[in-house]
């Protein structure tokens, strides 16, 4: 069965349809890119699968049971974890702490008013931090880091809650190129050696093709393309979608809103 | 001067306070509670300490005329060779922020760290009240001078608690004998929304009631204390078409009030009749725009001629070059008062002042007062009249002085309030 | 008919009046994120002005001059304390700057009472203006009209001012989006003097356009300044449309309130509030804003429990503390015995501020449910102090886990004019409800036990509970809730997105620090023996903001010190001098400009204190 099964996905605002029938699914172990031009309906998409917004028909199922309209907070105890587009960390806490946090969440310890909340889950904190080349800054204060080294902790993050899908919202926005190299590189051992899933966009192309698995394309809000990248790089629709913004073929380097 | 050298800790110039305060901020710590602690030991001609606490910054318009007149009262008896054969007078007086939890603490220095022999002061019923709770708990004296709240000396009266200033159901009913001779069948009240206008308008009413059973009442507004909407509230009291209206307001809301009121003719063909609106504290600053025609308690010190008065208004204005308040009166009576029971008890000790100030007999600027043993009040009155305007500015004319021993209840009455 | 268009017509007087004063505000409150509680001093002294200028001057050229020359000497006035003051503080935690207003008030009441007397002034009438006009056949006071109009005329002045000039670009840009201005390089500092002239400006306006209807007295400023407060916030915080119309409709209630339910005076306006907050979270015409932390501000750093020597100094302190009954007397003890509750007070109040990120105007309301609690207690029941000390917190605790729930539904000033709002309800219930309450006479006899009865009892019950409590709720800070509420300040995204239901969160640490405030309160009330709703009041609320914020608020100890240097500056003032107001005032200024973290907040800062990073 595969781990995230979206159907029929519809939501208009206002008497537009963002997002128009959508149906796609992603395998335990794979990475799903989602692609399009700038107002395809990504965003959208991408909000209704993590529970910001309720679709108005379709369904998310997750290994089988449904999670559409249910809230940010449940949809990540049945196991999605997420990355932001634009970082969001504890700030007043060390990068250590950070993960311990969502390890306390995860373990549902936080109606705990007593013990010592850095003593707890500190090992297993420390494990992920060094999984992905943190463990020497686990003490710095997350406020005064680099903003690769937070999409790190930010991923560390993510998979603390031992997530089956992972919902990564432009994963390397804002990064140096040779950042994004590192961070996806590490992103698809991670998922590999878990099988997690995950569904992802992107605006830079390189990253897409080099390390997604399969890629689905959406434009006004529809599904046009969908299969691995070398097949949807070659589909004459998805070429006539991105004709002229150039971004399908060229380095879109920082291309963050 | 040797009037002034007595050792009251109040008046110093301003500079002298900057100085002080200064040296408050180095020193702010506990340490200097100590530091006063160990200081407060005894001397050889061992003065009398009264503790006075009152709201000084505040309520400075009544306060500061009460300052000066037991500094005056305090400066006399000293310069008559004090009490008990040549002890002065001492007054370490302190402000009490205008809460009463502050004025507990305050109270609670003078008595442990000044050792002060007598309580006195407050003007506010709440502050006042949290005094005389302290002052039963450590049983000391307290002579509460301005507070009008009649549980003061009835409901939550004690031992060692007397009030001088009539009480608002004495203030009342002085008006109400007034308004009963009215022709007004229509009445309608506006007093501050608190304890004392809720008690002053309950009481005009039911006396009144009594007194003319023909009356009803067709309107009552309770403004906020300090933020009367003048017009609206005027407004509303004349769209009810009143013949009377009782006022319990007082200071900013007065004028406001008044101002509105007179502009609106509100008040034209209306009888009113008002609580302590005739005192100086409230009625100068009306200036000539004082309500002409209102039937008022208050304190016309221009025109009272008995010697005890001239006396006290000589060396007042001598003293300070300046005219008394209602509170100047207050607070010389307060100290003469104090004197007068310790010469009586013949000793500071705390028992015997309370027996001695039951049934005390004090000649007051007003005349002779008496401290009830009953209830603990004093009976001082107030001056009853109707206001006017000469000279540009307001006064009272065709005034009487009400005796406050005329206008108290029966016995069996206040004993039936006062837990005994 | 004429009778309730002349009731419209002065609700609507009373409107322009409170637009003048809020619209000041809000245009400060806009682009600084000050919360300015000099408003209402500006306000007095603009009417104090106009009243010495008016009597100077004469006639009616001069009564108009010096309505204008009063405004723009108090805008002067609003420039000073921006360029001495506040100037230096822009970068300091959250809302600090309030401390700094807060001194400034002080300041000036005892300027005030120095340069003008305690005497209420009545000024002059407005000349020409001094009679009534026949509406429907009830009379109208003329200046009143011209206040009516004076409120939309100044609307559209300051729409043009904000519309039609570049200042009013700069303005508008920085009230939505500060960073945004000072990412585009814009000159922010002559931008914040600027709007601290035009709204102390206003304020001045407003307090010299009362002269013709009130006497100028010491206590306008306290007066004015919380409504005006009330009148911004249901508006929209920076919305001056939003004020206007709520100006109106808050004049409007008023004015019609009393015919209804004339004794409803006291608490109308924050009833009124109330409602509106809960209905619209940012007022009537507000947006949602980007929170007030952010850029500028230096982010919180990590909290660490005490190493070998933290613990060896709180040890000593409260060995200390317990040495003290042998050296002092009953004065010194009962003043130590404040201060413990005071930091309790204080330390609960940080808890929801610091960790919670939840300001607090009305914390106060739970110190005061605590003592209510113990003294209804003893009025109604002749419970003893065991008792009351039992109940005090969980007196509190309930009324925390009722309003809890509403307040914690909105954010940033929202939420804490919400919790001021209720701490208005239930103070003006304290206050009106006499059958129960004792009403402002308040209750009498709350004593403690005999047990506890010395002062050294007391204070030694003060302290275990006092610093229990202290110890708990740091205990509660380094819990995983305390980390969760953190996370959930830090970035409600994130905390989200985590599994972290972050409004539950800070609801139950809202009832955390409710009941300990109350446990404060409880302790309060056998310390003094009486209960009063002042204890409920506004100043008790103000006192706990300028505890927290003078200890410095992203500390742990800073309430603890805090609580402890206002406590004693407060109490030593008082008895050196009759000025202590000016002199506390200056003080807290100074505290201020020399420790811009709070005083906690700087020493931490400091290179010997500083923690190394590992």
């Amino acid at each position: 069965m595969a781990v995230l099964e979206v159907s029929g996905l519809t939501k208009s605002f206002g008497g537009v349809q963002a997002v128009k029938g959508v149906g796609f699914s992603v395998e335990a172990g794979e990475l799903l890119a989602l692609v399009g031009p700038n107002g395809a309906g990504k965003t959208t998409c991408f909000n209704m699968l993590n529970g910001q917004i309720r679709p108005d028909a379709g369904d998310v199922r997750l290994a089988g049971v449904s999670i559409a309209g249910k809230s940010p907070r449940r949809i990540w105890r049945m196991g999605v974890g997420r990355t932001f587009q634009i970082t969001a960390t504890f700030g007043s806490m060390t990068v250590l702490e950070n993960i311990q946090m969502v390890l306390l969440s995860h373990h549902r310890n936080i109606h705990d008013l007593w013990t010592r909340a850095t003593r707890r889950h500190a090992d297993a904190a420390l494990a992920l931090l060094d999984r992905v080349g943190m463990a020497s800054q686990a003490s710095r204060p997350c406020g005064v880091l680099a903003y690769g080294d937070l999409k790190r902790v930010e991923l560390a993050m993510a998979l603390a809650g031992e997530p089956r899908l992972l919902l990564m919202d432009e994963p390397t926005a804002g990064m140096a190129p040779a950042e994004r190299i590192d961070l996806m590189a590490l992103t698809a051992d991670l998922v590999r050696e878990r099988g997690i899933a995950v569904l992802f966009t992107e605006h830079d192309m390189d990253v897409v093709f080099t390390h997604a698995d399969r890629i689905i394309v959406l434009n006004r809000g529809e599904l046009i393309a969908e299969g691995p990248p070398a097949a949807v790089r070659a589909n004459p629709h998805v070429q006539e979608v991105y004709l002229g913004s150039g971004s399908m073929y060229g380095h879109a380097g920082g291309k963050t809103p | 001067m040797m009037l002034d050298s007595p050792k009251t800790r109040s008046r110093r110039t301003v500079l002298t306070h900057l100085l002080r305060g200064v040296a408050g901020i180095a020193l702010a710590t506990i340490m200097t509670g100590i530091v006063t602690e160990a200081s407060g030991g005894a001397a050889a001609a061992e003065p009398v300490r009264i503790g006075e606490i009152n709201s000084y910054t505040g309520l400075p318009a009544f306060t500061l005329p009460y300052r000066n007149g037991w500094e005056l009262a305090v400066a006399e008896i000293n310069a008559n060779g004090g009490v008990l054969g040549g002890r002065m007078l001492e007054v370490i007086s302190r402000d009490d922020g205008g809460k009463p939890d502050d004025a507990v603490r305050v109270a609670n220095e003078l008595v442990s760290n000044e050792k002060v022999d007598v309580l006195a002061g407050t003007f506010f019923s709440h502050i006042g009240l949290a005094v005389s709770d302290y002052a039963l708990r450590t049983k000391k004296l307290f002579m509460a001078a301005e507070p009008l709240t009649d549980a003061m000396t009835w409901e939550k009266g004690n031992r060692y608690t007397f009030r001088l200033r009539p009480s608002t159901y004495m203030q009342a009913a002085m008006l109400v004998e007034q308004a009963a001779a009215l022709p007004a069948k229509r009445w309608a009240t506006v007093a501050p929304n608190y304890e004392y206008g809720q008690s002053a308008v309950t009481i005009f009413k039911q006396l009144l009631k009594e007194k003319r059973p023909d009356v009803e009442f067709v309107a009552e507004q309770w403004p906020a204390q300090g933020k009367i909407d003048a017009g609206s509230t005027v407004q509303a009291l004349a769209a009810a078409e009143p013949q009377a209206i009782f006022n319990v307001t007082f200071g900013p809301d007065l004028a406001r009030l008044v101002r509105e009121g007179t502009t609106r003719g509100a008040f034209d063909g209306v009888s009113v009749v008002s609580l302590l609106t005739g005192e100086p504290e409230y009625l100068d600053p009306m200036k000539g725009e004082a309500p002409t025609g209102w039937i008022v308690t208050g304190y016309p010190w221009d025109q009272i001629d008995t010697p005890a008065h001239k006396a006290f208004l000589d060396a007042y204005q001598a003293k300070y070059g300046d005219y008394p308040r209602l509170g100047s009166i207050v607070g010389y009576t307060t100290i003469k008062s104090i004197a007068a029971a310790i010469e009586k008890a013949g000793s500071t000790e705390t028992e015997a002042m309370v027996d001695a100030m039951k049934g005390l007999k004090v000649d007051s600027p007003f005349a002779q007062i008496t401290y009830r043993a009953i209830d603990h009040q004093a009976t001082m009155g107030a001056y009853v009249g109707t206001i006017a305007v000469k000279d540009g500015k307001g006064t009272m004319i065709e005034w009487t002085y009400a005796d406050g021993a005329d206008y108290l209840p029966a016995d069996d009455v206040v004993l039936k309030r006062r837990p005994q | 008919m004429g009778f309730y268009l002349v009731q419209f017509l002065g609700g609507l007087a009373q409107a322009s009046s409170l637009f003048l004063v809020a619209a000041g505000l809000s245009i400060i409150f806009g682009v600084t994120r000050i919360v300015n509680f000099a408003h209402g001093s500006f306000y007095m002294l603009g009417a104090y002005l106009a009243y010495t200028l008016a009597e100077r001057m004469g006639g009616a050229v001069g009564f108009w001059s010096a309505i204008a020359l009063a405004a723009v000497a108090t805008g002067v006035v609003g420039v000073v304390m921006e360029l001495l003051v506040l100037r230096r503080l822009y970068r300091g935690p959250e809302l600090f700057q309030l401390l700094a207003t807060f001194g400034v008030v002080l300041i000036v009441q005892d300027v005030a009472l120095l340069i003008w007397g305690p005497e209420d002034l009545l000024g002059p009438r407005a000349p020409g203006l001094e009679g009534v006009v026949r509406i429907l056949g009830r009379p109208f006071p003329k200046y009143e009209l011209l206040l009516i109009a004076l409120g939309p005329i100044v609307l559209g002045l300051l729409w043009l001012l904000f519309h039609r000039t570049r200042w009013g670009t700069l303005v508008r840009a920085a009230t939505q989006d500060r960073e945004m201005t000072a990412a585009l390089g814009i000159n922010q500092t002559w931008l914040f003097t600027s709007v601290l002239f035009v709204g102390s400006l206003l304020a001045g306006l407003g307090g010299a356009l009362q002269i013709p209807r009130e006497a100028v007295n010491l206590h306008m400023d306290i007066n004015i300044v919380v409504e005006a407060f009330v009148v911004v916030v249901v508006g929209g915080m920076g919305s001056v449309g939003g004020a206007f119309l709520a100006a109106v409709l808050i004049g409007l209630i008023q004015a019609f309130g009393i015919l209804v339910f004339p004794q409803i005076t006291l608490v109308v306006v924050f009833l009124f509030m109330a409602v509106v907050l809960v209905v619209r979270p940012h007022g009537l015409m507000g947006r949602q804003q980007a929170t007030a932390r952010g850029a500028g501000h230096v982010p919180e750093a990590p909290i660490h429990a005490s190493g070998m020597m933290g613990r060896v100094a709180a040890v000593g302190l409260l060995v200390v503390l317990a040495a003290l009954p042998a050296l002092f007397g009953d004065y010194a003890l009962a003043v130590l015995t404040e201060m413990m509750i005071l930091a309790l007070f204080a330390a609960s109040l940080h808890f929801i501020m610091g960790p919670g990120g939840m300001v607090s105007f009305g914390h106060a309301a739970y110190f005061g449910l605590g003592a209510y609690g113990a003294g209804l207690l003893v009025k109604h029941l002749s419970g003893g102090m065991v008792a009351g000390l039992v109940s005090a917190p969980l007196f509190a605790g309930l009324g925390a886990l009722l309003f809890g729930w509403f307040c914690v539904r909105l954010s940033g000033v929202y939420l804490a004019m919400l919790t001021l709002a209720f701490a208005q309800i239930v103070w003006s219930i304290a206050f009106q409800w006499y059958a129960v309450t004792g009403g402002d006479n308040g209750i009498l006899g709350v004593w403690p036990d005999g047990w506890a009865s010395p002062r050294w009892a007391f204070y030694y019950l003060s302290l275990v509970l006092c610093a229990g409590g202290v110890l708990m709720l740091r205990r509660v800070i380094f819990s995983p809730f305390g980390y969760a509420l953190r996370a959930g300040r830090d970035s409600p995204l994130r905390a989200d997105a985590v599994g972290i239901d972050v409004r539950h969160l800070q609801w139950l640490a809202f009832t955390v620090a409710g009941a300990f405030a109350g446990l404060a309160g409880g302790l309060y009330a056998y310390s003094k023996g009486s209960v009063f709703p002042t204890l409920m009041a506004i100043p008790r609320s103000v006192d706990g903001l300028v505890m927290v914020l003078l200890g410095g608020v992203q500390t742990l100890t800073g309430p603890l010190v805090g609580a402890a240097v206002f406590h004693a500056l407060n109490t030593e003032m008082v008895r050196y001098t009759d000025h202590w107001r000016l002199t506390l005032g200056v003080a807290i200024v100074l505290l201020v400009v020399i420790f811009p973290q709070g005083i906690v907040g700087t020493l931490a800062r400091l290179p010997f204190f500083r923690r190394k990073e590992a």
